[in-house]
């Protein structure tokens, strides 16, 4: 379930959108902190063609079978919970990849890692998945977007048994 | 004679201030995350926060819109360098905290 982008360089260019500072002391922040919270278009593509991948797709700390964070742990034991099909999933290990590590914050407006996007909609981080998961909130989602594993069709060929 | 939790007086200040919170409790998890790899060289105590808030500001919104807001007021810390590097947040309205089981204990005999 591991999903890389190549390894390209990309060079910062100027943001499409204005960036603004929401504070008055912006001396505070260093110059590098600045640039990456610009979200160039080249990152934003780089996002969307991940979003396009797969109809589900989660942005964890590690990988699926190897996870570098509690949180983006729970995150794919919840999902594995509810029978995601592997086939409309994909992981993007925002660990290998600093620029969509810092883009996908800027682009979600969420400060934080593992993120839930389900076709291309931001769902929530860990808290969220965890509730959701509890009130059956995110079962019913999943089921709505078809992106669950099919029933089991050896369940019917199980209950044609031959006669003795 | 400052404070030795700058981060969580911050948290405590802003979020009574915008939400006047019936529940607050801010729990500073960092301990239990500052041996993990991540944390390597990271000399802050205020890395981790886990908050329960309960505040009639998120009746009526979904969970992401809750998170948001309060997203929004920690902005600042969240963004610095050295701020806060993991939040778990709890948002409950006033109702739901009163009643928190209400639709799983229906149809159990009381």
């Amino acid at each position: 379930m591991r999903f890389l982008l190549p390894k390209s360089r990309i060079l910062f260019q100027t943001a499409t959108r204005p960036f603004v500072p929401a504070f008055t002391n912006a001396s505070k922040f260093s110059y590098k902190q600045q640039q990456l919270r610009l979200l160039s278009e080249s990152t934003r593509q780089a996002i969307e063609r991940v979003l396009s991948a797969k109809p589900v797709v989660l942005f964890m700390k590690g990988t699926p079978e190897s996870p570098q964070c509690g949180f983006s742990r729970a995150s794919i034991q919840i999902l594995g919970l509810q029978g995601v099909d592997p086939k409309k999933f994909v992981a993007f290990n925002v660990l290998e990849n600093n620029e969509i590590r810092e883009g996908i914050k800027e682009y979600s407006n969420w400060p934080t890692i593992p993120q839930l996007y389900v076709n291309k909609e931001f769902i929530g981080g860990c808290d969220i998945l965890v509730s959701m998961y509890q009130s059956k909130e995110l079962g019913d989602l999943l089921e709505k977007e078809k992106v669950l594993v099919p029933p089991e069709e050896s369940a019917d060929a199980n209950a044609e048994k031959p006669s003795s | 004679m400052t404070s030795s939790t700058p981060i969580e007086d911050k948290i405590r200040q802003k979020l009574t201030v915008s939400l006047s919170p019936i529940t607050l409790q801010i729990h500073n998890d960092s301990d239990k995350h500052a041996h993990h790899k991540a944390m390597e060289g990271v000399t802050s105590k205020e890395t981790h926060f886990r908050l329960f808030i309960t505040s009639a500001e998120f009746a009526g919104k979904p969970q992401l819109a809750r998170h948001r807001m309060v997203n929004a007021l920690l902005k600042e810390e969240l963004e610095r360098e050295g701020g806060i590097h993991a939040l778990q947040l709890r948002t409950l309205s006033p109702e739901e905290e009163e009643k928190p089981n209400k639709k799983v204990e229906e149809g159990v005999v009381g």
